[in-house]
């Protein structure tokens, strides 16, 4: 890793999340939280580690977390991965975290990662898409989950419309590579305002709500450090990128360093000719060729016009400036989401047992379930379809497992069903308990005949024998 | 076949289309504006020659191209010289191929007034075509009236079915090609639902709104700039009907198809059908007369093309290389210089060395010696003697350009306007043999199409002054005699002011190309708008002052109750009501007036108080002439002369405090040049006792706690508020 890297990879892995309680704790940080058994800060870790993204600084918030998180990495990337910890205090925003880290950057781009993404979708090619139209952010954008806000920053309970839940309103243009318009937060829900000269410049621009900000960005470097420098910001995905899309037509990014940064880009592509070539066969042919055509013709747009004759007539007093936000947009057959609350933590790891096992990278048996050869299973116990049992567990006789995950070894005892459950590492359960639904953090201790339904229980909680919950979340004092 | 194929599956399951339904064609030969005048004094529109022939008749023969077997000729405007037209042509024959009826109204204003007019007919009986007789078109409507009719059957909703056509999203090209002004549409992408129009009356708002329920409803919409309305529609019966219900539906797009999307209330929906490799336009104005005059010769719109349609009576033009048509009985001279597409027509005559190019000539026209003619319109019939020079002008029937005289761009000659020896006309003159009607006797509706023209069109109407008008109108030609007058301009005829935009905007849609620094300006312009946008969450808020009063009054199209616009706007209709009265209305029928505004304005009476005050005192300023020793004088006046009015509106302290707040706030804003006489009209106002004794001191003690800078008139009046406090005591000691 000597030369200094193109792209620079920040993952903002985020403390101890309240939205996930009780699930994270001061002991197990929203970036280890166990999915399919592996900690959740590991999937975007793969996934920048399969594109060739290694120069990474993770991003954590409070003391405890980042020293958790740093121990782990030094066991788990040590060798991979050039990784480095940053901890922020808590409650900054994403800007915040930003600003933490913004001392570290010195490649031409940087790539914002969130550290609960959970998702198939190559990083190197949103990274590609930035560099190829030189954008000044490129942001990644994945249908909106249909069932249920997943992605319910604002508010917690969201009524759960059948409707796709609208996350975002998105603007594009007709090529779908450039990004318009974005509205997030609370202001999906009021009317939407467009500026007409943005719609001028492309002649037709498509409004979609049933596109969700998948919070992975890709800035110019240069471009997130102007940024930075104004005040108020406080989230990437409702400030600074609403921001930079707003003014792409009259960028007040200064032009200067945009230059000086265009230079050092155009000499970083010369050295990575075979990245590029690598990176446009990862991205979806059809959106390739689109981009071709559109470079053969002399001015498929307006919208290109305004950005050619800036560069042209770059000196002169009617020169605008502008600068181009576009948007990666997943394949409706790609896998994204990110693990925000604890109905994601229980989708999510509903998912990676059904339609996105692929990205756990477990090889499932023929009954379609992961039971790790160490694992003991009494007589007349079944591990069903979709089932995924870590090393060392110890299963009683009769159990039944179905659609469920089950950690390092956990202990469990004789006639117990755990049917679309989460349980996570060193956890003991007696005899005749019946598990549905829920999610069972580590160190837990469930005594016999006890049953629990729809309930997240914190670590080390004791549940006493006999006892029934429904639909409870259960901490300890 | 295209109607075949429609009413065959019509036919095939709706009992009631059982007996095959003849699809029949509304055709409006009256376009219900002003903008071919002083042309349209004389002939109508429908009937001007485009490439030498009138243009109803590419609209007729596309009619029944499209398979169109009844077709209902409105006319209005010279109706009966419509009807002798089409009485004496090939059209009303019975070989023409369809029938055709005309409809004639003399008191119908507007497109609404004409399709309610049909209504009242009983003619229509099933989906109708809905075109003006200026539009040429050589589309195919098959697959347009199979959507439209499958629409129908799924939903009865469906109202009509819109064409658009795709062209280059720049204001720009909109405004060098045809004239027009971009149209900003919403359209559900599967569906092709229109979901949202904007014209240019909205465009001084640098954003777009659109409804929250718009997206709840669809999760995609397409947001577009870059479609054309062709003016062409498929309507339902319905259409009829809702323009019935709603008598205040003048004009298609702006009422009709606005009101649709914006009340949902009716549920009836619009949809739209892109056409792509057809050619469709409209005549709406001289630069599309210009261009589609252009296309047409290009052969963009063939088959209607002027060797294949052309139905006069005289000998054909044939095409011959580089896009020139020529009749076979012209006589030119050897020298003459014949450039690319040119149109020359039957028995015309051009002398030794002249040249023509880019031009239409018509039938008979004698051209002399030396002359050049570049990017001319000449009709038919015209006489131009040696060496006269005409570039990018409209040359009407009959006319006669004496020797040496020379036509600059842009410039209109109506029938048989003479210009004399070495005479220039200046560009972008209108001449005609009929003054200028003094006062526009239209109705202000369809004015409202030329003067509020949006952003882009910086002087604002009020600037142009009756006075102005007045003035041009000396200078015009004396009439019947050549003689010479101030101007130098000897000649027949009248020159015409354009009151509407005044001249410097007679560029955009005038028959000469636009001027290379009026394109830059235009251009720069688009870029300061946006430049100027401080935020993109902060709309609809104008960037320099004179437009404020603009954008306010096209805020009132959202009518979802912001009635802050609303009142600026009622503001507005009060002075204008005012207006009149001034010229002689009796004061019963202005209170009507006015009062009913306040109603359908709904603002309160306070508000409406201010109103009629704030007219009054405006009055004021145009009758001092603006020149301030008379200030006091004539508001003094306009007050006795309207005390009447006043009175009536202004009733109780309230309201009379909202006219003393009302004429503080105008001393700020709008009329500084009353801040000096401020006290002196309070005290006039209450000699006049419009205002009273107790309005005046609450006023005073509302103010009391008020900041410094508000205090200014609390302050200037404070000898006369004392003057107050001590009179009535004095009454005491009388009584």
């Amino acid at each position: 890793m000597d030369p200094p890297m193109d792209f620079q990879v920040v993952v903002l892995a985020g403390g101890t999340s309240d939205k996930l309680s009780p699930l994270v704790s001061k002991e197990l940080p929203k970036a280890l939280l166990p999915v399919a058994n592996k900690p959740l800060l590991s999937y975007p870790l793969e996934l920048l580690e399969a594109s060739n993204l290694k120069n990474i600084i993770v991003v954590v918030e409070g003391d405890e977390a980042a020293t958790q998180v740093e121990s782990w990495l030094s066991v788990a990337y040590m060798d991979r991965l050039n990784v480095e910890v940053v901890k922020t205090p808590g409650d900054v925003g994403t800007v915040g975290a930003i600003r933490a880290v913004a001392p570290f950057l010195i490649s031409t781009d940087i790539l914002i990662v969130s550290g609960d993404l959970v998702s198939d979708i190559s990083p190197g090619a949103i990274a590609a898409t930035h560099r190829r139209h030189g954008a000044a952010v490129t942001a990644l954008f994945c249908p909106a989950p249909v069932s249920g806000g997943a992605d319910s920053s604002t508010s917690g309970g969201k009524d759960k419309a059948k409707k796709p839940s609208r996350c975002n309103i998105v603007g594009l243009d007709p090529t779908r590579q450039f990004l318009l318009h974005v509205v997030s937060g609370a202001k999906v829900e009021k009317d939407i305002h467009i500026q007409k000269r943005i719609v001028r410049a492309v002649g037709q621009m498509e409004i979609r709500s049933d596109f969700m900000d998948a919070h992975v960005y890709a800035f110019k470097r240069t471009v997130l450090l102007d940024v930075l420098e104004k005040e108020n910001l406080y989230s990437i995905k409702q400030d600074v990128l609403p921001y930079l899309v707003r003014t792409q037509l009259r960028s007040e990014i200064s032009a200067k360093k945009e230059n000086s940064a265009d230079e050092s880009s155009n000499g970083a592509t010369k050295e990575l000719p075979s990245e590029d070539i690598n990176i446009n066969s990862a991205v979806p042919s059809n959106q390739n060729l689109r981009w071709l055509s559109q470079h053969r013709e002399i001015a498929p747009s307006s919208y290109q016009d305004i950005h050619i004759s800036d560069c042209d007539k770059n000196k002169s007093r009617l020169a605008k400036k502008t600068h181009k936000c576009c948007i990666y947009l997943s394949g409706k057959t790609q896998y994204c989401a990110r693990l925000n609350s604890v109905q994601a933590f229980g989708d999510i790891n509903r998912d990676m047992l059904g339609e996105a096992s692929r990205i756990t990278g477990y090889t499932f048996s023929a009954q379609n379930n992961v039971v790790h050869p160490t694992v003991v299973q009494g007589a007349k116990t079944t591990a069903g379809g979709q089932c995924i049992i870590a090393e060392g567990t110890i299963l009683g006789d009769k159990c039944s497992v179905k659609r469920s995950v089950i950690g390092r070894h956990c202990r469990i005892g004789s006639n117990v069903k755990i049917v679309n459950s989460i349980v996570m590492n060193h956890i003991t359960i007696e005899d005749n308990c019946t598990i549905q639904g829920s999610v069972i953090s580590s160190n837990v201790q469930i005594q016999e005949r006890a049953s629990l339904k729809d309930c997240q229980v914190s670590a080390g909680y004791v549940i006493t024998a006999g006892s029934e919950y429904k639909s409870e979340p259960l901490t300890k004092r | 076949m295209a109607q075949k194929k429609g009413g065959k599956s019509a036919a095939s399951d709706d009992p009631e289309e059982l007996a095959r339904m003849p699809l029949q064609a509304v055709l409006l030969a009256d376009t219900f504006n002003l903008k071919f005048r002083p042309i349209t004094l004389e002939r109508p529109k429908v009937l001007l020659p485009l490439v030498n022939t009138p243009m109803i008749d590419y609209t007729l023969a596309w009619l029944v191209s499209v398979g169109v077997e009844e077709v209902f000729l409105f006319c209005c405007a010279h109706a009966e010289q419509v009807k002798e037209y089409i009485g004496n042509s090939h059209w009303g024959q019975s070989h023409a191929g369809f029938s055709i009826t005309t409809i004639e109204s003399n008191f119908s204003m507007s497109a609404g007034d004409a399709l309610r007019f049909i209504e009242g007919k009983n003619v229509i009986r099933g989906d109708f075509i809905l075109i003006t007789g200026d539009t040429i078109s050589n589309m195919s409507l098959t697959e347009a009236l199979q959507a439209h009719k499958d629409r129908r059957k799924k939903d009865p909703d469906t109202v009509m079915t819109m064409f658009v056509k795709r062209s280059k999203p720049m204001p720009l090209t909109h405004q060098t090609r045809l004239g027009n002004d971009e149209i900003m549409m919403a359209i559900d992408p599967e569906t092709k639902q229109l979901l949202y129009y904007e014209d240019r009356f909205d465009s001084s708002k640098r954003a777009v709104t659109l409804d929250k329920s718009l997206l709840a409803d669809n999760a995609s919409l397409y947001l577009r700039t870059d479609l054309e309305d062709c003016c062409i529609d498929i309507c339902s019966p319905e259409v009829l009907t809702i323009f019935l219900d709603n008598f205040d539906y003048q004009h298609l797009r702006r009422h009709f198809v606005k009101g649709l999307l914006h009340d949902d209330i009716m549920g009836k929906k619009i949809y739209t059908h892109e056409i792509d490799s057809s050619y469709t336009a409209r005549v709406d104005n001289y630069r599309s007369y210009d261009t589609i005059s252009k296309d047409i010769i290009q052969r963009w719109s063939f088959p209607l093309v002027p060797d294949v349609l052309y139905a006069g009576n005289r000998a054909q033009m044939r095409l011959q290389r580089e896009g020139i048509y020529k009749a076979p009985d012209v006589t030119l001279s050897p020298s003459v210089r014949i450039g690319a597409f040119t149109a020359i027509g039957s028995g015309t005559i051009i002398g030794e060395n002249s040249s023509v190019s880019n031009s239409v000539i018509g039938e008979l026209c004698t051209i002399g010696r030396n002359v050049s003619i570049d990017g001319c319109y000449i009709w038919d019939s015209v006489t131009i003697e040696d060496g006269c020079r005409l570039s990018h002008s409209i040359v009407c029937d009959g006319v006669h350009l004496h020797t040496g005289a020379t036509l600059e761009p842009g410039v209109i000659l109506s029938f048989k306007v003479e210009v004399g020896q070495n005479i220039t006309v200046p560009a972008y003159s209108k001449v005609s043999l009929l003054p200028q009607p003094s006062k526009q006797d239209s109705d202000e509706e369809l004015e409202y199409a030329d003067t509020n023209s949006g952003v882009i069109d910086s002087p604002s109407i009020a600037s142009i002054s009756p006075a102005n008008i007045e003035h041009d109108h000396v200078s015009s030609f004396d009439t019947e005699q050549s003689v010479l007058l101030e101007g130098g301009l000897s000649g027949v005829g009248y020159i015409w002011t354009s009151c509407e935009t005044g001249n410097e905007e007679e560029w955009r849609y005038s028959v000469a190309p636009i001027p290379v620094e009026k394109l830059k300006e235009f251009y720069a312009k688009m870029f300061d708008e946006d430049e100027s946008s401080s935020d993109g969450e902060q709309t609809g808020i104008t960037h320099s002052g004179e437009l404020i009063s603009e954008s306010k009054s096209t805020d009132f199209d959202d009518s979802d109750g912001e009635y802050k616009g609303d009142v600026s706007k009622f503001e507005k209709e009060v002075e204008e009501t005012f207006e009149r009265a001034l010229g002689g209305v009796a004061e019963e029928n202005v209170q009507l007036e006015i009062n009913s505004l306040r109603m359908s304005f709904n603002v309160t009476h306070a508000e409406c108080a201010g109103a009629v005050f704030q007219s009054v005192i405006k009055s004021a300023i145009i009758a001092s002439n603006s020149s301030k020793s008379n200030l006091l004088k004539a508001t003094i006046d306009a007050i006795e002369r309207s005390k009447g009015l006043l009175s009536y509106f202004i009733t109780n302290v309230d309201e009379e405090i909202e006219v003393i707040l009302k004429f503080e706030e105008m001393c700020m804003e709008i009329t500084r040049e009353f801040a000096p006489i401020f006290s002196s009209v309070l005290h006039q106002l209450y000699d006049k006792e419009v205002i009273t004794e107790d309005a005046i001191l609450k006023w005073e003690s509302e103010k009391a706690d008020a900041d410094e800078s508000d205090k200014v008139f609390v302050k200037q009046s404070e000898a006369f508020l004392k003057w107050l406090k001590e009179a009535p005591e004095e009454d005491d000691e009388d009584e």
